[in-house]
């Protein structure tokens, strides 16, 4: 009987499933009270920290814009994060302090809205990467997500010394990925607005 | 000390859809004009991912005929085609996937999504939510229990049809392997027709998401099974650097 896995590339290797748009209804599936769902007794859902979490309680904001300068209204956004101490925690638990992966969306009044604590700067072959929050983001018209980072603009010394930003071969587009510190309630709030085409536009990666 | 994490096939992104795809329509204005940045040395940021175990799941988070059911309604079971949807995750070396979060949501079967922002004219039903999520188990497996979904019309061209389609959503090991897709059923003629769907340049790419009638799966006078195998990014090992 015929099975999706049964397709092979020329070396024998499998085809990876392919990708499609999440939709205008994703908050159904990933984001269940946007959608006006009762939520189920546990979520993935945006705050990455709780009280007590060790290191600098921060909050992570931005809006995505099309290429027509509208809000995208829709898009729901993962993040991705270490610990403060620069440690990819891969146990996700809504009862332990912090968990490094969270999700929000753009439906309530155009922000995203995370609530996490600044990462600490991960090894990378034995140099540090500065201090980043990975960036995934779904919506109705992207087929594939677009994949990003969120660099702080309190980190500069450490930015220019970042590995990955500098393999962004132009300087005016690295400054895409800055987030940038503005006055929050109680904690230091980073704002990090995503530009999907044209002026501005964000720099997305592949990996 | 750095952890060790696996490194991942490369995604061919000529195999997935490009991002300016103009018969879908939202499309043109929410894809990048710039060309993506390749990281071609991933690091551990890119290599890690959550895994759920500490995800307490609900005894029904898996099956749509339930996990809905509401109180007064007579049998309080959603109305439509019970079937059984199930597969599993592999990598693209044909190694299972064990214990990975796959999560899917999808219309009832008239076509209607439970979402306040959904206009269509089809009614919602009553017991049905339409939100799944399960783990995988020692060998990739997953399941779910739903019934099929409608097609709905959505405004792209004057009148655009999407096939009966469950969206798919699975990490994997890593980000890496992040995918969101969509399931669709083997036989449903909307397929060709699909502006999405369509996005695909490579007919092959199309067939990794037609999930299969399976008569094997099925059980006998209660619900038919649809067979849907996702394969994701295959995980090499780390040794090349050591």
């Amino acid at each position: 009987m015929y099975s999706q896995y049964k397709l092979q590339d020329e070396t024998g290797l499998l085809r990876e499933t392919a990708s499609q748009t999440a939709g205008p209804f994703v908050h159904i599936g990933l984001a269940l009270e946007i959608a006006g769902f009762e939520s189920r007794a546990d979520e993935i859902w945006q705050d990455l920290a709780k009280e007590g979490a060790e290191g600098e309680h921060i909050e992570l904001v931005g809006r995505v814009y099309d290429g027509n300068g509208d809000l995208v209204r829709d898009a729901l956004i993962e993040i991705w994060q270490a610990d403060s101490q620069g440690n990819y925690i891969a146990n996700f638990d809504n009862k332990q302090p912090f968990s490094g992966f969270g999700r929000s969306a753009c439906a309530v009044d155009g922000d995203f809205h995370f609530n996490t604590i600044k990462p600490g700067q991960v090894d990378f072959d034995g140099k540090p990467m500065a201090p980043h929050i990975n960036i995934a983001v779904f919506a109705r018209g992207i087929n594939i997500h677009l994949q990003t980072r969120a660099y702080f603009d309190d980190e500069q010394a450490a930015n220019d010394d970042c590995p990955i930003l500098n393999g962004i071969p132009s300087d005016v587009r690295r400054q895409t990925l800055i987030a940038v510190k503005e006055a929050g309630e109680g904690k230091p709030r980073y704002r990090f607005d995503i530009y999907l085409q044209g002026e501005g536009e964000t720099v997305f990666f592949d990996f | 000390m750095s952890q060790k994490y696996p490194y991942f096939i490369a995604r061919d992104r000529a195999w997935q859809p490009a991002q300016y795809t103009p018969r879908y329509k939202t499309s043109v204005s929410r894809s990048p004009r710039q060309a993506l940045v390749s990281i071609q040395n991933a690091s551990p940021s890119e290599r890690s991912g959550p895994v759920f175990d500490g995800l307490e799941l609900g005894q029904y988070d898996n099956d749509l005929l339930m996990n809905f059911r509401t109180e007064g309604s007579a049998a309080g079971m959603p109305v439509g085609e019970r079937i059984i949807m199930h597969g599993r995750v592999i990598d693209q070396f044909g190694k299972p996937v064990p214990n990975t979060l796959v999560e899917m949501w999808q219309a009832n079967a008239g076509g209607k999504y439970r979402h306040k922002k959904d206009g269509y004219l089809a009614a919602l039903d009553p017991s049905f939510g339409g939100v799944g999520r399960c783990i995988t188990d020692a060998d990739g497996r997953y399941r779910f229990r739903t019934v099929r979904p409608g097609p709905y019309p959505w405004p792209n061209d004057i009148n655009t049809w999407r096939p009966a389609h469950i969206h798919v959503s699975v990490m994997g090991p890593s980000i890496s392997t992040r995918l969101i897709t969509q399931m669709y059923f083997e036989g449903d003629p909307l397929i060709p027709l699909c502006p999405i769907v369509q996005v695909l340049k490579d007919p092959d790419a199309v067939e990794t998401m037609i999930a299969r009638l399976d008569m094997a799966m099925s059980k006998p006078m209660d619900c038919l099974a649809y067979r849907f195998d996702i394969v994701v990014r295959g995980a090499l090992q780390t040794y090349f650097e050591e």
